[in-house]
């Protein structure tokens, strides 16, 4: 269930500044929701996203159940190196998922 | 909704301006608003973006989301999908790399809310 979707040049000029999209795939459970017997479904939400570019922490994020379902972020950086940019979701349950991609700068 | 902004802005003032807070004005389904936060600013290494904070006045829990940038960001642009439980005012707070703090409000309309559905 675990799988994220990040969407990124993978090759950029130096200087450029560059568009990230990203999108977990997570219920984003707020735990304000109720079963049909009154019951309340306990949060499971991501809370954390951080992303960091060749290990310099670039942008990050803290996340609360007001975030739709899917948590969905698009963000700027400046391609400054080639290298690899990585990408970690985190939360609720032991939640832990992290991606990279190589990006190539000309 | 005041408490939780007060706990990110400390005592600060919080001045009126600089940062573009984008959202429908009419949100058909409050569970999922596409939402983007622009701010005003150079985003170099003397003068950036530090934070950018969402809150809403009438969901469950004030916070929406809190956003951390730097001058490597290029350009204090963001964008995510948000719940809204009722029509009501949200705002949007940056936190500049100099201290000072700018907002906005927006109101939205929302025909179906979110987290009021029974499974």
């Amino acid at each position: 269930m675990a799988r994220a979707i990040i969407r990124m040049p993978a090759q950029a000029k130096r200087g450029e500044i560059i568009e990230i999209r990203t999108l977990a795939s997570h219920p984003m459970e707020t735990g304000f929701r109720r079963t049909e017997r009154g019951a309340t479904i306990p949060r499971d939400i991501i809370t954390h996203f951080v992303c960091t570019y060749n290990g310099t922490e670039i942008f990050s994020a803290e996340l609360y159940p007001a975030i739709a379902a899917n948590p969905f972020i698009t963000f700027p950086t400046v391609a400054t190196e080639s290298g690899t940019i990585e990408f970690r979701w985190s939360g609720d349950n032991g939640y832990a998922v992290t991606e990279s991609l190589k990006i190539t700068v000309v | 909704m005041q408490d939780a902004i007060g706990k990110v802005v400390g005592g600060a003032v919080i001045n009126k301006g600089k940062v573009t807070l984008e959202l429908p004005q009419l949100v058909e389904n409050g569970n999922t608003v596409s939402m983007t936060v622009k701010v005003d600013s150079p985003m170099t290494q003397d003068s950036y973006v530090k934070a950018i904070h969402v809150f809403t006045e009438k969901n469950p829990q004030p916070n929406v989301v809190s956003f951390h940038l730097g001058p490597r960001s290029g350009r204090a642009t963001v964008a995510t999908r948000i719940r809204l439980a009722d029509s009501q005012t949200v705002t949007a707070i940056a936190q500049m790399s100099d201290g000072t703090f700018w907002s906005q409000n927006v109101d939205v309309v929302v025909t179906l809310a979110a987290c009021l559905e029974v499974i």
